[in-house]
């Protein structure tokens, strides 16, 4: 499944004597950082403002850009990182393929589950944290579709999903360029669309 | 109004680097990116397998995101958790049930406002399951790896939300 599994822990490849693929393979330590990075992300949702539902519904509204900034610069900043690190053979790429009826339909309900809920899976978890107890209905909402989607999967797999399926996996494969040149494209224009949004108050 | 008047929270920008920071760690030491709704349908799962563990098994979808508590369980655990830290930490935790443009759009009721979150995650669990991804998975981590799907999820998230909310709090006109 994963093509350095091969490598055991403790071999040279981490600086600190413990490799990345052993840090990676130990499960109990998984759990322990998904918890910590989960930790990480409700802070920083939080603190941003980003688990207020007038905060969400205000972008929707086109009211207020504070997503639109965060979102932006954390594609900007993670994209230059983590283009980088592959480059430096310490990451790969976990791109999933799309499709019509799977990703324009699904991103369509999505988006106004949204606009209902006025929290993402994300934010409705950090909201909850930080009191809000729509949002924990909002939770239990959110369980609710997912089991609903898991029960019509094997009839909407063969019928919806697969229809239309996407060229390529990633945008330098569909414009046939480089990653490095379209990371250096969409840094520009998201640094472009960044100073618009301040020039104009937003 | 007072209750529009909010307490300084960090700015945006730094929230931004920060997650974007937070995705490189993911990769590094998880080998994943950062995503929190298959969370849900993994709890929906340990649903249907406390109900019934031989339909649970039957069903293929729970046979690609198994009802366990692994990674990407506890981030959602984490994410709570972080909530509370930093509401508490800046003394702003308070249980609350309606928001404040929710009420002053539809009414400070609480059982209209829990059934329309209600309403409004299931569309978000249904969409997120069916798009492969939601807010976090395809709109940050995806889109920064350059990935066409997540591109155009993020585009019909935008598409389907600004719609959606425009028909719902009544059509404006974009301020500026």
């Amino acid at each position: 499944m994963r093509p350095d599994s091969s490598l055991a822990p403790g071999s040279p490849r981490g600086e600190n004597g413990m490799s990345l693929e052993g840090i990676r393979q130990k499960r109990p330590l998984q759990v322990f950082l998904g918890l910590f990075f989960g930790i990480v992300f409700g802070f920083l949702l939080h603190e941003g403002g980003l688990t207020r539902y007038d905060v969400v519904i205000g972008q929707l509204l086109l009211t207020d850009f504070t997503v639109v900034k965060v979102m932006l610069v954390a594609i900007l900043v993670g994209m230059v990182g983590v283009h980088a690190l592959k480059a430096a053979g310490l990451v790969r790429l976990h791109v999933r393929p799309g499709s019509v009826g799977s990703t324009v339909i699904g991103g369509l309900i999505l988006g106004v589950g949204l606009a209902v809920l006025g929290y993402g899976p994300g934010t409705a978890a950090g909201a909850f944290g930080s009191g809000a107890l729509d949002a924990a209905v909002g939770m239990a909402g959110i369980v609710i579709g997912s089991g609903i989607f898991a029960r019509l999967y094997p009839a909407l797999q063969g019928a919806v999903l697969d229809r239309g399926k996407f060229p390529a996996g990633t945008l330098p494969e569909l414009l046939g360029v480089s990653a490095g040149l379209v990371t250096a494209a969409v840094a520009v224009g998201i640094v472009i669309v960044l100073g618009l949004l301040a020039a104009s108050g937003l | 109004m007072l209750d529009w008047f909010v307490p300084a929270t960090w700015s945006p920008y730094l929230v931004g680097a920060g997650i974007g920071i937070l995705v490189w760690m993911t990769f590094l030491l998880s080998d994943r990116p950062l995503g929190v709704s298959t969370a849900y349908a993994k709890t929906a799962g340990m649903v249907e397998k406390a109900v019934s563990q031989e339909h649970c098994a039957s069903m293929p979808y729970y046979r690609q995101v198994t009802p366990e508590v692994d990674w990407q369980w506890t981030i959602t655990i984490g994410v709570i958790a972080g909530g509370f830290m930093s509401a508490y930490a800046s003394g702003t935790f308070a249980v609350t049930t309606v928001p404040p443009l929710f009420a002053a759009t539809f009414g400070p009721g609480t059982v209209f406002r829990f059934a329309a979150a209600l309403a409004g995650g299931i569309l978000m669990g249904l969409g997120a399951r069916w798009a492969g991804g939601c807010t976090s998975g395809h709109g940050i981590s995806g889109t920064l790896q350059l990935s066409l799907a997540s591109w155009v999820a993020l585009a019909c998230f935008c598409a389907g939300g600004i719609l959606a909310a425009g028909l719902l709090f009544g059509a404006r006109v974009p301020a500026g």
